[in-house]
């Protein structure tokens, strides 16, 4: 079971945080600002594990931002590799070649597709085309707002009614 | 319910396109939408969440962000007062993000809950996503969240339901999931797929968090596997996964009969279609079947076939084909046969099988990927215990590996080379070992080197070997190297005896260099110097080891003095280093021309430490000065060489502390000992040392035995602590008493019958109370009687409360009178000051000791009796290790 999935920037900016299990804050950002410093600290070209404290950690670096989740001993390393690059395939195609700035101003979206992927710490969803015809309809589900409230141009419809 | 998700006709068109179908358009939302619309006329709009991001990026230093945050979370608090419902949703994303630079949003918890509650879907989908960020498992929110899940998951909405399914499985409580566990069951059997494999995955967690909740759930599982959606199958898997890790009646049940078919057959023909099926666009990773489901069932597999012939036996032909089928140039074909590799070696697989697997593993120690030859080296540490010969072929690349730069591939190659040592390759392997040990990071060097002695323990081919390994130990991991090997090197140089003029010599030449960051090898060395001083400065040059040329006592001193003097050093160095010191002042031959230069350096540094800041270093100081003066006549006696250690163990490291009372100096007598020093691990072998060999001539051990059938137990019970001890003690009859229970008392110095044997009167006479406890004679000898009452306080069961009686029965006053009292390290001592010094014919003195027993061990107590009777000073020394079960039980 993933433990927590993390997303940051090569400056080290946290950009996504998702947690499994339950710890209290204090413990979370200690856990997030140890484990970003670390992972900055390697060198490209070793390899993306990391065993820390009692967990596995395994990372990947995508163009400026790092995904790193932390498994536990049983999981399959390279599965979780797997499974981030799956996110990264899904957030590219939800956002059409996505980059760091489409994640910073539409981090509620990055967290949608993530939980149409994994629940619990585990995966449930293996096609792609299921968990972007589940998010599409979720935002459907929010569009109706938008035919009456379309005040300019609209560049994503939480601008446009209340979010934005 | 759910027309237009389950409709094949469904597309990913993009939504203006889609609206035809939008159950959420009708005529009540268009009118809350218009209400919603005056309202937001009416009240100021917030800044938006883009802008506000915007703000907060183009802030140039941590204080001006401060600055626009704490403006906008006052704005938003005051939000949040004012009961605003329409903008509630643009202020808790603020919020979130503001939480996810980093700070308190505490202050929105409850708001989420609102957004949950409210009747929009945009501002649920907000809520739960702030009740996943902002809630933790100890909010009392909890109860209102789950009111708001048990209302969300009866919503006739699946993307409500699966909104709060998807929060239940990432916030569980115990509390909640026993709450909910129904309603999560209800919806495994729903006709609706996307609730179907969300709610298999809550039910996981709430097994995970509440494992006898499990029951409840094997029912609606049984029918996961013969589905033919993905989604539900993966769920599926991992429920029943995590179900059979947790219980083996449940895998047992699993096993007999799961819906119409058995599990195994089952899991194989899908894994079977994987393979076979030809290409699915929707499944395909890099052309290889969804790897997500084949890996889950591969893992599924290996539960079902542990320690089930039948079982592997039906599993072996698809592993087989897994193993020999898998596309292996990409990531996704390691990954399946890496976890074909784990099931392989951990069902009862066939031998053919298992050779496949180590060649599969073989092949990824030499891929180019880190990745895969960490998971390589991983995965060998996990069978090398099961069929070591085929790992050890790997040998020269495991060892290669510890060179990597990866710490992570490092660490596992570590553990892998030490699990490959054996009596063959010991030699070898050590080599690189101690190489890699040099170059290793602090936080490798004490498991390290801790491995390498217990290899090398194991494994050595002779005594020297050993010895030499042990010392490039010390030196290559320095301060790292834990306390054991301190006293495990001392114990095999003490036993060796045919080396010892080899270690003196060797832990010379890394003495004369810089020890600062080697403590534990200056340890070593100074007390292997103390006791063999002779063997390196007079002793026959050993042809194999460059034995220092014409040493003088002189350039000993000195080396000894930098130590005493360099601040680096630690105090327990500085304890072995002066008590070294004391010892060659008898090691070394006292020429006749040279009328002792050297022994007076030595005195003169002693007295120095008489004044030293550190307490412990001042008490050994003014003791040992005593045995130039004093004492001076016992000095040789009490210094002689240590008999060989037998029988410690390396994890011998905590010894009985002893009172190191060696000199009875005037201003003593007054000093009570409030608290016995427990002497720390490392220097109480010092400690004892000095104390073992100066009174074995003098000392009568007086050992009590009260008639409760004591058998040798207590003695060879004795832990590896006290073995040390027991070491000393060679010539001594501590451990003889007990073999003849009932010796008369006859006051025959030297001899191990005399030992007085009391019964003790509460014993026979009154029955023992709860917390009153027989007393026992400690000792009784030249009309002194020392009598132990003991006593357990109800409400303390971990003290013992010892009141000791002295009684003098002579005829002759006894002045001077001092009782200590040690215990070995497990256990806390503390003693009351004593009713007086003398005891006048027939008088009594008495002192009260607390005893706290944490651990219930057997009590044992070494007791130290000194006096002035009318024969001059007396100075006894006992044991005491027949206390009652009661006592300590």
């Amino acid at each position: 079971m993933m433990q927590f999935m993390l997303l940051f920037s090569r400056q080290g900016k946290l950009r996504l945080q998702k947690w499994y299990v339950a710890h209290p804050d204090k413990l979370k950002k200690k856990i997030t600002r140890e484990l970003i410093t670390t992972i900055l600290a390697r060198k490209p070209k070793m390899s993306s594990f990391l065993e820390w404290k009692d967990v596995k950690v395994v990372y990947k670096r995508y163009a400026s931002l790092y995904f790193c989740c932390a498994i536990e001993q049983n999981d399959n390393e390279l599965l979780t590799l797997e499974i981030i690059h799956r996110y990264v395939e899904l957030l590219d195609k939800y956002f059409g070649s996505v980059c760091e700035l489409d994640i910073i101003f539409n981090f509620e979206k990055a967290y949608f597709i993530l939980d149409e992927l994994l629940v619990g710490g585990e995966i449930q969803e293996t096609s792609k085309k299921n968990v972007l015809k589940a998010i599409a309809a979720q935002d459907l589900l929010q569009e109706p707002f938008i035919i009456l409230f379309q005040e300019e141009t609209p560049q994503g419809f939480f601008e446009d009614h209340g979010l934005g | 319910m759910w027309p237009y998700y389950e409709t094949e006709d469904w597309s990913v068109l993009p939504p203006e396109l889609n609206r035809r179908f939008n159950p959420a358009f009708n005529m009540a939302s268009i009118k809350q939408a218009i209400n919603e619309a005056v309202e937001r006329v009416r009240m100021p709009a917030p800044t938006r969440l883009r802008d506000l991001i915007r703000q907060i990026r183009a802030a140039r230093t941590a204080a001006e962000e401060r600055t626009v945050v704490n403006k906008e979370c006052a704005y938003i608090r005051s939000t949040f007062r004012e009961e605003d419902s329409v903008w509630r949703c643009r202020n808790i994303a603020k919020l979130l993000y503001i939480h996810m630079l980093g700070y308190p949003a505490h202050f929105g918890q409850l708001e989420c809950l609102k957004l949950i509650a409210s009747p929009r879907f945009t501002d649920k989908r907000i809520g739960y996503l702030g009740a996943m960020l902002l809630l933790d498992e100890r909010q009392d929110v909890h109860l209102l969240i789950t009111n708001c899940l048990k209302n969300d998951l009866n919503s006739s909405t699946q993307f409500v339901i699966g909104l709060a399914l998807c929060t239940l499985g990432a916030i569980a409580s115990p509390e909640m999931a026993r709450d909910l566990a129904a309603e999560v069951e209800r919806l495994m059997k729903s006709p609706n797929a996307y609730i179907r494999k969300k709610a298999a995955l809550c039910a996981f967690r709430i097994i995970r968090r509440v494992p006898e909740l499990m029951e409840m759930f094997l029912p609606a599982t049984r029918s996961l596997l013969t589905e033919k959606n993905h989604g539900v199958l993966i769920t599926g898997v991992t429920l029943i996964t995590e179900m059979c890790e947790n219980s083996i009646d449940t895998l047992n049940h699993f096993k007999k009969e799961c819906g119409h078919r058995e599990i195994v057959p089952n899991l194989v023909r899908i894994l079977k279609n994987l393979i076979l099926a030809g290409y699915s666009p929707e499944h395909d990773v890099s052309g290889v079947s969804d790897p997500f489901l084949q890996v889950k069932i591969l893992r599924l597999l290996r539960i079902l076939g542990r320690n089930d012939v039948d079982a592997s036996e039906a599993m072996n032909d698809i592993l087989a084909q897994v193993a020999t089928n898998t596309e292996t140039s990409k990531n996704v074909g390691n990954t399946i046969l890496y976890e074909t590799v784990l099931s392989i070696m951990d069902i009862k697989s066939e031998s053919g099988l298992r050779v496949l697997a180590v060649n599969i593993l073989g092949r990824f120690l030499l891929n180019n990927d880190k990745n895969i030859r960490y998971v390589a080296l991983n995965t060998l540490l996990k069978t090398v215990y099961v069929d070591t010969s085929a790992v050890q072929r790997h040998r020269s690349t495991i060892l290669e590996c510890l060179k990597d730069p990866d710490v992570s591939i490092r660490r596992r190659a570590m553990e892998l080379s030490f699990a490959l040592v054996n009596s063959n390759n010991i030699r070898t392997m050590m080599k690189e070992l101690l190489l890699f040990l040099e170059r290793a990071d602090p936080e490798f060097k004490a498991q390290c080197s801790s491995n390498i002695v217990m290899s090398a323990e194991r494994f050595a081919p002779n005594k020297r070997w050993h010895l030499e390994t042990l010392f490039k130990v010390l030196v290559a991991a320095g301060n790292y190297v834990r306390d054991d090997v301190v006293a495990c090197t001392i114990q095999l140089i003490s036993e060796a005896q045919a080396q010892q003029g080899y270690a003196v010599c060797a832990l010379w030449r890394a003495l004369e260099r810089d020890t600062a960051d080697k403590q534990p090898l200056a340890q070593v060395a100074t007390w292997c110097i103390g006791e063999y001083g002779d063997l390196l400065l007079y002793g026959p040059p050993s042809e194999d080891v460059e034995a220092p040329v014409n040493l003088t006592e002189d350039e000993v001193i000195d080396v000894y003095q930098r130590l005493l003097w360099s601040p680096q050093n630690t105090v327990v160095t500085k304890q072995y280093t002066l008590l070294s010191l004391t010892k060659l002042s008898t090691r070394f031959q006292q020429g006749n021309d040279m009328p002792l230069s050297f022994y007076r350096k030595i005195r003169q540094i002693i007295d120095t430490f008489g004044s030293n800041l550190h307490i412990e270093l001042q008490q050994r100081g003014v003791e040992f000065s005593q045995l130039f003066r004093k004492y001076e006549h016992l000095r040789t006696a009490l210094l002689e060489r240590m008999p060989p250690m037998e029988t410690a163990k390396p994890q011998a490291n905590g010894i009985i502390g002893l009172v190191n009372g060696e000199s009875e100096i005037e201003e003593d007598k007054t000093m009570i000992l409030e608290q016995l020093p427990v002497a720390a691990p490392s220097d109480s072998s010092a400690l004892l040392d000095l104390l073992g060999s100066s009174d074995f001539d003098t000392e009568i051990p007086a050992v009590v035995d009260n008639n409760i059938p004591v058998t040798a137990a207590p003695v060879i019970n004795n832990n590896d602590l006290l073995d040390l001890l027991g070491g000393l003690d060679l010539s001594t009859p501590i451990s003889a008493p007990p073999s003849f229970p009932q010796v008369q008392s006859t006051p025959q110095i030297f001899s191990p019958t005399n030992t007085s044997n009391f019964l003790v009167d509460g014993l026979l006479n009154s029955s023992p109370v709860q917390n009153e406890i027989p007393s026992l004679v400690a000792f009784d000898k030249l009309g002194l009687k020392i009598v132990l009452k003991l006593e357990r306080p109800s409400e303390t069961p971990d003290l013992l409360v010892i009141n000791m009686l002295a009684q003098n029965v002579g005829s002759m006053e006894l002045t001077e009178f001092l009782f200590q009292a040690a215990v070995p390290k497990t256990f806390q001592l503390q003693m009351l000051s004593p009713s007086g010094t003398v005891i006048p014919p027939s008088g009594q003195v008495t002192q009260v000791m607390k005893v706290t027993n944490i651990n219930k061990a057997a009590l044992r107590m070494r007791l130290r009796i000194s006096y002035t009777g009318d024969s001059g000073p007396v100075l006894e020394q006992t044991e005491v290790n027949n206390f009652p079960p009661l006592a300590w039980q």
